[in-house]
């Protein structure tokens, strides 16, 4: 069973997907009940790794290696550790409860489900490919599912939100994809296996050039301040359980090839960015929380919040020290759970009143207690109230800048403050003051949503309490990475 | 070699001129010209079976027909998209059902054409054959005797490439003039002296005006969307793939064999080519709403990559060439298929009436999809295979800006591709009725959506295939 573990992962969606492609589509949930079965499976493996999974190594384990087109040296080279473990759990996990979060959809399932479980083999890929051809290719296998998921089932623009999202995302990727042929011709001998390629020292010239053109691809995808414009769109339109994957998976997938691959394939390069990164990262901090700040519209509140929370994951990688990496990379899960339910409440409001204006409500709390006690849980998550993972990472971001830029790190402090602020003013909108007549019939949040909720809830709590149990998966594998790009320790 | 030895090797183009021949006759005395189709496309497999794998270079007829493996890969390059053509033509309704065995041994000729076109290495051959091969692409253009625009078409086509190939004569003559000689490697020999660059590069200069044409390069590009709109549509479907890939291997094959020497100049010209190709083909693109007329400015986009190949000029930037005419075989090929099936149902290629496809033919749509993903070049297709090989090709030489370029060129082609998955996918339909898929062209679609997806995901017997060429 352990013996093709991650190849088990990455292609029982896949699997799933074609299965469902066999199914006519008024068999609707039989088709269901596919998905649900794939992705489930697909979480089984993933805690399955738990048992082979051995923390205290930092090389790569569950290796697995194969020929693909010996003519350019592009292997199917997959393997797992430190870095990935924690994003293959948050995966699995989320594509899960965004499966179960999507039964809600009445239209077009068989084509729905199918792009799902395609999307869900394409993220696992992703995070799991240490070819550099194989992570391009799964890397682009993301965007069209996600295409036509936002595109389809999307919010009133969801064209628009749709195109702009593709065409942003592929102009950064072709422009990676570049750098990686760059890459390929400059090391030698000529690879595109990640264990080879960081072997090779390349000039500081070269270096910046390649790291600039990885930088539009994971940068969009991030996204950093400048790139971020499809963000807003993209998140507002899609439906609830593709927002949840996208801020839930999707962005992370950028700050992971940052840390896979900018930092260790170009050391002195990233040394020689680290001011314009950290500097970009405070931005995104501000400027996101400002903007989310400024918002009337729950969703959009959310996925602005999403810019200022990533920009922390870009601060800690930008501090280059221990802490700063332990923070950045547990900020990556933290924010896939937390803003992943945040997405999820958005949604379970939006299924009832059909408005996401917040200050068409009030007084909920009243009418929906149950799923206001939610709500107020993931908010103060968010706004990294001590107990609850968020502030566990957001510390340690914040501990590691320390180390690096005193005035950055007390700038991207407001950024927390903006956090309570926008919140809290989203709790007082929506839960408090006097009900509005309007949703007096409003029902209150249903078992199969807090089913898709208490996971979450857990791990937010548990890495709040005892973060210990999830950073000792990932220290050994960020400091082996984090000596090889020449950072400090402890 | 001469006339006797040679016809041992000139088999399968023998056998291929007697199934032309045949067609005819089974046009003039069968009533059922469907069989003349079919007998067409078996003459084509036949004669795929018939070449064998040449050994070294063997110059046929004194020299006037060298078969090699390169000329055996575009053998059997044109053979099969011929045959897919006249498959895919079987149940084109719009082909008058009188003259369709004529059509078809038309397309058996334009084979022989192609292949001449791939084996010369002689001026006069080199002439003859592109000019075979245009006769018979104007008069297929105009084959809707009934349709004026066609007809339009036809003239207008006839008077670019009379222009074109008189250019490119008048090039082939001051060559000749200079070295007395029409064979390519005596005239290298001959002008390979610096006293002769300007001569030799005027003469360049008019022999890529006339091959610029045939691959519909721009600025040589005008004629390209009347002719691909208003041609029958599985002769759109021929002309975007056919002329262009034995355009670009004539094309090689005079810069290699006959101006290597000048590849210096040559290469900065071509990677100027390319940019101008690709950019306007896709920038006029954006804004096409017939289908037809959208896929011929990305056709001439398509011709702008593999010039990255040609501007590379390295090992790898050659094998790109045929690697991407390959896959872009394949795709175009296949994502005409699926215009014909739709065409045969609407009535027309406007783009509005592909509203709704997803739902009234999900197999159809989704082809189409698969299709228009190989041409934006993206894995895992054919398409991504192509455009590795050119992009690398090109970073291997160092010419950033023309990769930079054409990876912004490639984010503006996704742009318009997904116009057309947007109006099958997310656009409501307005007619419910059930699209009909007859059998050979649903053969055709299947068997290009296998090439198309087994040369993104498998490509090494593929690369290997080629790579055999060069070794």
């Amino acid at each position: 069973m352990t013996a093709h573990l991650l190849s088990l992962i990455i292609f029982t969606p896949l699997l799933g997907a074609l299965l469902i492609l066999l199914i006519p589509k008024s068999q609707e949930s039989l088709i269901k009940q596919i998905a649900l079965l794939a992705t489930g499976i697909v979480f089984l493996l993933a805690l399955l790794t738990f048992q082979t999974f051995n923390p205290g190594q930092a090389d790569f384990q569950l290796i697995e290696k194969a020929v693909w087109i010996p003519q350019f040296n592009v292997h199917y080279f997959v393997g797992m550790d430190g870095i990935s473990f924690p994003m293959i759990l948050l995966t699995a996990l989320i594509s899960l409860l965004a499966c179960l979060g999507s039964f809600g959809i009445q239209e077009r399932q068989k084509e729905y489900y199918f792009l799902y479980l395609l999307l869900e083999t394409g993220m696992m890929g992703t995070f799991l490919a240490l070819d550099l051809f194989l992570f391009y290719v799964f890397w682009e296998v993301v965007l069209v599912p996600m295409y036509f998921l936002i595109g389809i089932w999307g919010g009133p623009r969801r064209e628009y939100a749709a195109i702009k999202f593709f065409l942003y995302t592929l102009a950064g990727s072709l422009l990676m994809l570049l750098g990686i042929l760059a890459l390929y011709f400059n090391s030698n001998p000529h690879t595109f296996d990640w264990t080879e390629l960081v072997k090779n020292s390349f000039a500081l010239g070269f270096q910046k050039m390649v790291f600039l053109a990885f930088f539009f691809g994971f940068a969009i995808k991030v996204p950093v301040f400048p790139f971020h414009t499809w963000l807003p769109d993209a998140h507002v339109e899609a439906p609830t359980p593709i927002s949840v994957i996208l801020a839930g998976v999707l962005l992370k997938m950028g700050t992971y090839g940052f840390m896979r691959f900018s930092y260790p394939l170009f050391p002195e390069a990233s040394v020689w960015f680290r001011p314009f990164f950290a500097l970009l990262a405070v931005i995104g901090i501000v400027y996101g929380g400002f903007v989310a700040l400024a918002q009337t519209d729950f969703k959009k509140m959310v996925a602005y919040s999403s810019v200022s929370h990533m920009g922390f994951v870009l601060l800690g990688l930008a501090a280059l020290t221990q802490n700063g990496w332990n923070g950045a990379l547990l900020q990556m899960f933290n924010h896939g759970t937390i803003t992943g339910g945040l997405f999820l409440l958005v949604g379970v409001l939006y299924d009832r009143a059909h408005t996401r204006d917040m200050n068409a409500f009030g007084g909920l709390s009243a009418q929906m207690p149950v799923y206001s006690g939610i709500l107020i849980f993931f908010s103060l998550a968010s706004l990294g109230l001590p107990g609850l993972s968020g502030f566990i990472s957001e510390f340690l971001v914040l501990l590691g800048g320390y180390q690096y830029h005193k005035t950055t790190t007390a700038l991207a402090c407001l950024g927390i403050i903006l956090a309570a602020a926008y919140l809290l003013l989203m709790i007082r909108r929506v839960l408090l003051g006097p009900l509005n007549k309007k949703w007096q019939s409003l029902p209150e949040i249903n078992t199969r949503e807090i089913f898709t909720l208490v996971p979450l809830m857990i791990l937010i709590l548990a890495i709040g309490i005892y973060p210990k149990a999830i950073l000792h998966y990932m220290t050994p594998a960020l400091e082996a990475l984090l000596l090889k790009v020449g950072g400090t320790l402890s | 070699m001469n006339v006797a030895e040679s016809l041992r090797f000139f088999i399968p183009e023998i056998f291929l001129l007697t199934g032309a021949f045949a067609a005819v006759f089974v046009d003039l005395f069968s009533k059922n010209k469907k069989a003349a189709g079919v007998l067409s496309l078996l003459v084509l497999i036949g004669t795929a079976c018939l070449s064998k794998h040449p050994e070294g270079s063997n110059f046929l007829f004194f020299g006037l027909f060298l078969l090699d493996s390169w000329t055996h890969f575009f053998r059997l390059l044109a053979l099969g998209i011929v045959g897919v053509t006249i498959l895919s033509s079987l149940a084109y309704k719009a082909l008058p059902s009188n003259d369709e065995g004529e059509f078809y041994s038309l397309f058996l000729f334009m084979a022989f054409g192609l292949i001449l076109m791939a084996a010369s290495t002689n001026l006069l051959m080199i002439f003859l054959s592109i000019e075979f091969v245009s006769l018979l692409s104007y008069l297929l253009t105009g084959f809707l005797k009934k349709d004026s625009r066609a007809k339009e078409a036809a003239i207008k086509y006839l008077l670019f490439g009379s222009l074109a190939s008189g250019v490119m004569l008048y090039g082939m003559s001051l060559l000749y003039g200079a070295t007395g000689s029409l064979e390519l490697s005596a005239i290298q020999a001959g002008i390979s002296h610096s006293s002769f660059n300007t001569l030799s590069l005027i003469a360049l200069l008019f022999f890529i005006t006339g091959l610029g044409f045939k691959i519909s390069a721009a600025p040589f590009h005008f004629w390209a969307p009347d002719v691909y709109e208003a041609a029958p549509t599985s002769v759109t479907a021929f002309l975007t793939v056919g002329p262009k890939a034995l355009g670009f291997a004539v094309m090689i094959r005079v810069l290699s064999v006959g101006f290597p020497w000048l590849a210096w100049k040559w290469k900065p010209l071509f990677a100027l080519l390319s940019i101008l190709t690709m950019t306007i083909g896709n920038v006029t693109a954006i804004s096409q709403n017939n289908i037809k007329r959208l896929l011929a400015y990305s056709s001439i986009a398509q011709a702008g990559y593999i010039l990255m190949g040609i501007a590379a000029a390295n090992e790898t930037g050659l094998k790109g060439v045929l690697i991407y005419l390959m896959a872009y075989a394949f795709t175009n090929l296949g994502a005409f298929t699926a215009v014909i099936i739709a065409s045969n149902h609407f009535g027309n290629d406007e783009l509005e009436s592909y509203a709704g496809l997803a739902k009234r033919s999900p197999f159809l749509a989704a082809s189409l999809t698969l299709f228009l993903l190989s041409l934006a070049g993206l894995p895992p297709t054919a398409g991504f295979i192509g455009k590795f090989y050119v992009f690398s090709s090109a970073i291997q030489e160092k010419l950033f800006a023309l990769a930079v370029i054409a990876a912004v060129n490639s984010a503006v082609a996704a742009f318009y591709y997904f116009k057309i998955v947007r109006i099958m996918y997310l656009v409501p339909e307005t007619d419910r009725s059930p699209i009909a898929h007859p059998f050979p062209l649903k053969l055709a679609l299947v068997l290009m959506l296998t090439g198309v997806l087994l040369m993104g995901l498998i490509p090494s017997p593929f690369i290997a295939f080629v790579k055999g060429i060069f070794s």
